[in-house]
């Protein structure tokens, strides 16, 4: 059986799960933690660098680096005019309308499936660590509100990240299935899911194993990023103000000032009062105290924009605030207790935060890939029905929609259309496939135009194409079409608005599946060598310490036949008696390792000047906060 | 698909698929193999047969919701993903139609205007081809008004206009606004009615569907009577629906 794991691909954090016997386990990164910051970088030699390694570069080298990639999946120039006031996401500069966003890195440039794509090749090589054999499989999780371009953006990340994409799930979900896990129980549950730059708000109807979303809504574009970006605004008008400093586009300075915020961010969800104190270039200081009502008043109106959709929801499952059983917490932002006792306020009780309200997300992927594998004990008779949380339409006379799938459709969903000809011998015809709830074409979200290509040639009106509209259980659409008077498949060519051709794809791919078992093979060998140099260079080292002089002769003499026999694996090819006789070296130099625990360790830092990046003008935000004190 | 059902029923009562399954052999039933479980290849069947049900119209929903659970266990592409790619897809085919019965048969009024559909008479079309002639001549689409609603809408119509005109000018009419509010409740009580008033035609349509099949086939003349009788009601409702929307819009603005 194929190991399918479970990846919760995050605007500010990604994770990898799996389902261990009957839990869901969460699968630590090489540096033991859980969670992967969602960070890019390019190292001195181009080589990626992701997740904490890739955090310091923001600050260090932030022309290198990138964050938040997950704001611009799936989305075209015209479409991130905020995201680029907000964010320092530098586009290419030869970029084109029309064309797939690509983002600059030190010289080179990466579309963001691209850049998803390293950041799930890491979590696939922690899991492969840990199965000790290749994975390449994998259920990916995405904002119930994705749109089908953002969707489709992620399932060809995965694509290039060499893994096959088996099932997109829903974030909140998702989460309710790892809630459901022991729970076990029938009702109406609401999951609240307020992310890094995300929400989503699902109502399901739980009914012996069955989960059925009733209905979806939320915001792709609101999450603790927003809550980031007011606090950067609030500091960096203050230094301007009073020190005269404008540190908008010095980017380094703007990514401390970030931290700090976001730290301060976390420290005002238990403590009521914060003091930030960042240092600024010219050997100034920006100091300010921030009480938790200031901040609560601050962040109210990002916090007051998961209302409507709230709102929206529970009238479209026609259900009222009563009716709902349980309220489940998702996404790290629910930790704000302003924003749970919004929660409380909308649903009329306590919400559930049992689970760490940043892997639910990632373990509901885990039983999901589960479900998907067959099944196990544990998730026996468990089946998710989900919707899609967007209205297809296509467009019709006057620049109108015209709604044939509604959203929140259970999917798969389908609908078919008849389209005739306009004129005599017409063998062409163009149809604009739309997503959205607004009544015209251009407020909706354009999908793709096809062209049906090869109807026979007949009088005007006669040919009868039927057009087949097909939302997948990844809520990504399908077009097919076929005359109906010849009989005839009617070909379509596809003109996607958004997003990668699947040679784009092709090209981009990391990892090629053929090659899965032997690219593992591979690169275990290299990251053993690699480990059997470092533990080398560590035991020469440790032979000049003063520590050596204090083992025994036999204790040396054991160690130079460790070192010996690592020095001949590693010539071999076998990876795993590469990683055997480091283990037995580590065990046998372990009385050393100790006896040099007092020597101390120091890192050196490298600092570097860097371009200045433009950051944009950002929103000046009139705040309710005293003001700050300066040195 | 336009075909009447009726004369489908008058055959054959259920869609009780006699083929063998494409895997084990032995006799399936329509969805997924009885014996051994797999998914079938989809054959065209319209929503009532799907379920297994006759075309009537009053529907036993909870029953409904459960036969809809039953075959997502076994449709669903979640648990069908570790088969042979045709099997995939026929999962995905097969279960996008359970969906789409469902979601059109679970609400009285989708359900209705479906049986319609196969019965030849195309509701939404005549409402869709009204619609875009309106815009292609730029009119505003015109809608037949129903005679029993004559008066009160010609009423109605004219004190929407002056609230409009007040809310240009900056002016407030409490009377007004009560006036316009009672009159969107009767409206609204009216919508319902006419939902009770469509049950009615339910039982007669249901009553022709058991007579077809005791054997004594209704007449093309009592079919086309209720059916008239549906599209009246449905086309009263849909415009009810419409001036209420249209209150909404002229209270709120």
């Amino acid at each position: 059986m194929d190991r399918i794991v479970g990846i919760d691909l995050g605007t500010t954090n990604s994770l990898v799960a799996f389902m261990q016997g009957d839990t869901p386990v969460v699968i630590p990164g090489d540096d033991g933690l859980n969670l992967l910051p969602s960070v890019v970088a390019l190292d001195a030699n181009n080589q990626p660098v992701i997740g904490n390694a890739a955090r310091n570069s923001l600050i260090e080298t932030p022309e290198r680096a990138v964050y938040s990639i997950k704001r611009l999946m799936g989305r075209g120039m015209e479409d991130i005019h905020e995201e680029l006031k907000l964010f320092p996401f530098r586009l290419a500069e030869d970029m084109q309308a029309g064309e797939v966003l690509r983002i600059t890195l030190g010289d080179k440039t990466f579309t963001p499936p691209e850049i998803s794509a390293l950041i799930l090749r890491q979590l696939k090589r922690s899991a492969e660590r840990f199965f000790g054999g290749p994975v390449t499989k994998a259920v990916i999780t995405v904002p119930a509100y994705f749109n089908d371009a953002q969707r489709q953006a992620t399932k060809d990340a995965g694509r290039i990240a060499g893994l096959e994409v088996l099932r997109l799930v829903n974030e909140p979900t998702a989460a309710s299935l790892a809630y459901g896990l022991d729970k076990k129980q029938n009702g109406i549950v609401a999951v609240y899911d307020l992310g890094g730059g995300t929400f989503d708000i699902s109502i399901l109807k739980l009914h012996d194993g069955i989960f059925e979303v009733i209905a979806t809504n939320g915001d792709t574009h609101l999450g603790g990023d927003d809550i980031d970006n007011l606090l950067i605004t609030i500091a960096l008008d203050d230094i301007r103000g009073d020190l005269g400093l404008d540190l908008r586009r010095n980017a380094e300075a703007v990514q401390a000032i970030r931290k700090a915020v976001i730290d301060a961010k976390i420290t005002l969800s238990s403590q009521p009062t914060i003091k930030l104190d960042i240092e600024l270039p010219a050997g100034k200081r920006y100091r300010r105290e921030i009480t938790r009502e200031q901040y609560e008043q601050l962040i109210q109106p990002v916090i007051d924009r998961t209302v409507g959709p709230c709102k929206q929801a529970m009238k479209d499952a026609g259900l009222k605030p009563e009716q709902i059983d349980e309220v489940v917490l998702v996404g790290g932002s629910t930790r704000i207790p302003k924003v749970r006792a919004l929660v409380k306020e909308l649903f009329h009780r306590e919400p559930h935060t049992d689970l760490n309200p940043d892997e639910v997300v990632a373990l509901g992927a885990a039983v999901q890939a589960n479900i998907l594998g067959g099944g196990s004990e544990a998730t026996e008779n468990m089946l998710l029905l989900d919707v899609t949380p967007l209205s297809l339409g296509i467009e019709v006379a006057g620049g109108v929609t015209d709604k044939i799938i509604l959203r929140n459709s259970t999917i798969p969903a389908s609908a078919t259309q008849f389209y005739t000809t306009q004129v005599d011998g017409q063998t062409n015809v163009a149809i604009h496939v739309l997503q959205g709830e607004r009544e015209l074409a251009k407020d909706c979200r354009s999908l793709a135009r096809f062209d049906l290509k090869g109807i026979p040639p007949m009088a005007a009106g006669i040919p009868r194409v039927e057009v087949k509209f097909l939302i997948d259980a990844n809520g990504i659409l399908h077009v097919s079409a076929r005359e109906q008077r010849s009989g005839k498949e009617a070909e379509i060519q596809v003109q996607p608005s958004y997003g990668l051709t699947d040679e784009q794809v092709e090209g981009m791919i990391l990892d090629s599946f053929d090659n899965a078992e032997e690219d593992f093979r591979r690169r275990q060998l290299i990251e053993a060598r690699a480990e059997t140099n470092t533990i080398l260079t560590a035991l020469e080292k440790g032979k000049k310490s003063a520590a050596w002089g204090q083992l025994t002769t036999d204790e040396k003499k054991q160690i130079a036949k460790m070192e010996k026999a690592l020095a001949a694996v590693n010539a071999e090819e076998d990876y795993q008696a590469i990683r055997k006789a480091i283990d037995t070296l580590n065990q046998g130099t372990m009385r050393l390792a100790e006896l040099m625990m007092n020597t101390a360790v120091s890192t050196a830092l490298k600092g570097k000047n860097m371009d200045e990046t433009d950051l944009g003008e950002g929103p000046t935000a009139p705040h309710p906060m005293a003001k700050a004190e300066f040195e | 698909m336009t075909k009447s059902v009726l004369t489908a029923i008058g055959a054959k009562p259920l869609p009780q698929d006699t083929h063998s399954c494409w895997s084990c052999g032995s006799m399936r039933a329509a969805h997924f193999c009885e014996s051994c479980g797999k998914v079938q290849p989809p054959v065209p069947v319209d929503y009532f047969s799907f379920f297994g049900l006759p075309p009537k119209l009053n529907l036993d929903v909870a029953a409904l919701e459960k036969d809809f659970y039953d075959l997502s266990r076994k449709l669903h592409p979640d648990l069908n993903a570790t088969t042979e790619r045709a099997e995939q897809e026929w999962s995905l085919e097969q279960s996008s139609m359970l969906n789409d019965a469902y979601r059109t048969l679970k609400d009285p009024l989708k359900r209705t205007a479906y049986l319609l559909h196969l019965e030849g008479v195309e509701l939404e079309e005549q409402s869709k081809s009204a619609t875009e002639q309106a815009r292609a001549t730029g009119e505003i689409k015109k809608q037949i008004v129903p005679p029993d609603l004559l008066e009160e809408v010609f009423e109605l119509n004219i004190q929407l206009e002056e609230l409009r005109m007040d809310k240009k000018m900056g002016d407030d009419d409490p009377a007004l606004i009560a006036e316009i509010g009672k009159q969107k409740l009767a409206l609204e009580a009216k919508h319902e009615e006419l939902l009770q008033e469509l049950q009615t035609y339910w039982k007669t349509w249901d009553g022709l569907i058991d007579r077809s099949q005791a054997g004594n086939p209704a007449t093309s003349e009592e079919r086309a009577q209720v059916r008239n009788k549906m599209v009246d009601v449905l086309n009263r409702r849909n415009y009810i629906r419409n001036l209420v929307r249209d209150v909404n819009e002229a209270m709120e603005n």
